[in-house]
């Protein structure tokens, strides 16, 4: 098991004059898990739809488990799970019946497939449940029954198209927990979030994805570390005078530096001397006479990260959100690339 | 010698697990009627209350037009079933942009599934409930004076036809619900794609009392075609016997039933590959 587990090759993919996926390029390790970050539209989904058979790639090449995604997709499907907003489960059935249902297509003995069905159920914690109806169940139950749907088949690789998008806290953190769990097992998990924490917790490595091109790929370290050292964050109490601020701070660290009109925050990577500049940064606000709300060092995070490769932040797609929810799933067909 | 032994047991081996998964559609889709009795309920309703309005209330005028030797509703029964047969196939199409846009359908096609057998199983998952209409529409028609005049052998002959009309339509509304991809679209699509197959169709009125630029069209319908034939194996010569008096005389009984089927064989040959070619590529 040398070769990788998915190896993606300059991958196209337009929707009528929307060009998705401008040549991406994608290596997962065996028993990895790998994140795909991006906003809303950057062509996650897309990708997953390809790597997953459900869609036809324009130009390219992608191969998983050793399969070539559109020639030999069929052997493939037998390899590979897919849950999140791209698959689902049947509200008019309970809960194991979704199982054994989706057992049965996966061509496993029925007996096995009722089999399967119990103990998937025993694991996402969901036997108490069982012979309720879907529809009655919570946003985390219905998340935790569709990733159950896809282990049924006892897939190699995993695909989890933004798994824990919609939910509360609390699932989000039970998700977290079932995807690690996954990961000891071995299985290789490829998952896309448009949460930068997500990917920091639970990915090996992270592609970060925007207006259907990787634009960074490695891991989290690695990502933080091509950002620089500690950053300076600043939010000043009174926005509108953020600009007025910026003018006056930004020229402190050895270069660089982001203003967020939107947070009122001005963040500055400080590289060695964090604590020097912090405290030439407050003396020069003060004089000013700009209030602060917070001033204070530290690690750059997957936003940094994200801001300073592609300018804009990862959140500023999270407005669209909603509205992608109430459209349906096709976000990534109707959102152009980067906005 | 061997490979084509292999073959033969892979594809013997494909065509049983193609089987085993258009069976395990079919009960997913008969389950979902099971728990939703409202779906049947509600679709059930409104072609009994068709029945009341046509005979109670039009029935008294459309009747002038009929010779006494034709009860009105017997001439209207047949239109009935039919109609109830169509527009209950438009579940095919409402189920299907359902599963769509909750990303089943995804589901299913990540699966190692034969990929004919979800709309396989659709289709014939919802002519099992066209059936239950059809069947309880006669129940209903037999109730308010509806008879088979013919024997046992034209009655199912009927029957059948009915049910297979529905079965063609089916079709129409999976190519409709995949293509259309949302509920509300496909139901206001399908009833624009029905009404003038059964509305502008001897279904519910005579020929005769359609303005002539109307009968061309009402002559050449399919649901015409197939009501007709409904009528002629209930209602026998007498039918026969009044078309020709109103000067619209009616093929041989072989020639409507080779008529009728060639109707359904020529919708299914039409609609269900273009079901396929569409599901193929959302």
């Amino acid at each position: 098991m040398n070769e990788p587990a998915i190896h993606v090759e300059q991958l196209t993919k337009s929707f009528g004059t929307v060009e998705a996926l401008r040549g991406v390029d994608l290596q997962v390790a065996p028993g990895n898990v790998f994140g795909l970050l991006g906003p809303n539209g950057a062509g996650k989904t897309t990708t997953v739809r390809i790597l997953t058979t459900l869609l036809h790639p324009d130009g390219g090449r992608a191969t998983v488990a050793g399969y070539d995604v559109v020639k030999d997709a069929e052997a493939l499907r037998h390899v590979i799970g897919l849950a999140g907003q791209s698959a689902a489960v049947d509200e008019n059935l309970t809960g194991f019946e979704n199982l054994e249902m989706v057992g049965r297509l996966y061509h496993v003995e029925p007996a096995e497939a009722r089999t399967r069905a119990e103990s998937v159920l025993e694991r996402f914690d969901l036997t108490g449940a069982a012979n309720r109806r879907a529809k009655t169940y919570s946003g985390g139950m219905r998340r935790r029954l569709d990733l159950g749907a896809s282990l049924v088949g006892r897939p190699a690789i995993l695909f989890l198209d933004e798994p824990t998008t919609g939910l509360d806290p609390r699932s989000r953190l039970e998700m977290w927990e079932i995807i690690r769990e996954l990961q000891k097992d071995g299985t290789t998990l490829m998952l896309t979030t448009q949460y930068l924490d997500e990917a920091d917790r639970l990915a090996d490595r992270i592609a970060v994805i925007d207006g259907g091109r990787v634009i960074a790929e490695g891991t989290s370290d690695e990502l933080k570390t091509r950002v620089g050292g500690e950053m300076l964050a600043v939010r000043v109490q009174d926005r509108s005078r953020i600009s007025e601020a910026a003018g006056s701070i930004l020229g402190l660290g050895p270069g660089g530096g982001q203003v967020d009109s939107v947070t009122g925050e001005i963040t500055i990577p400080v590289g060695a001397d964090g604590t020097g500049i912090l405290t030439e940064a407050v003396r020069r606000l003060d004089a000013d006479r700009i209030g602060l709300a917070d001033i204070a060092l530290r690690r750059p995070t997957l936003d940094d990260v994200f801001l300073s490769l592609t300018g804009h932040a990862a959140e500023q797609a999270d407005e669209d959100t909603a509205a992608d929810k109430r459209r349906g799933r096709k976000k990534d067909r109707k959102h152009k690339g980067s906005p | 010698m061997s490979t084509t032994v292999a073959t033969q047991d892979r594809e013997a081996t494909r065509l049983g697990e193609g089987l085993s998964d258009w069976w395990v559609l079919t009960k997913r889709n008969l389950l979902t009627y099971v728990r939703k009795p409202d779906l049947l309920v509600f679709s059930t309703i409104q072609p009994v209350m068709f029945v009341l309005l046509f005979v109670f209330v039009f029935g008294g005028a459309i009747e002038l037009a009929l010779p006494p030797t034709i009860p009105y509703v017997d001439f209207l029964m047949p239109g009935i079933i039919i109609q109830t047969a169509i527009f209950t196939a438009t579940q095919t199409g409402v189920g299907l942009a359902e599963d769509l846009t909750k990303g089943l359908i995804d589901r299913f096609k990540s699966l190692p599934m034969a990929r004919s057998a979800v709309l396989a199983g659709r289709t014939f998952a919802d002519s099992v409930a066209i059936a239950f209409q059809v069947f309880l529409m006669l129940f209903v028609a037999f109730l308010v004076g509806f008879r088979f005049h013919e024997g046992a052998m034209e009655a199912s002959l009927a029957i059948a036809g009915a049910l297979t009309v529905g079965y063609a339509f089916t079709w129409v509304a999976a190519f409709t619900g995949l293509a259309l991809k949302s509920v509300e679209a496909v139901q206001a699509a399908m009833f624009t794609i029905i009404f003038p197959f059964v509305f502008a169709s001897t279904a519910f009125v005579p020929i005769s009392t359609f303005p002539s630029w109307l009968q061309g069209w009402a002559q050449i319908n399919p649901v015409s075609v197939w009501v007709d034939t409904f009528r002629v194996l209930t209602l026998g010569d007498v039918y026969v016997q009044y078309q020709i008096s109103v000067g619209y005389p009616l093929p041989s009984l072989g020639v409507l039933l080779l008529e009728s089927t060639a109707w359904f064989l020529g919708f299914l040959a039409l609609f269900a590959p273009l079901s396929v070619r569409v599901y193929r590529r959302t």
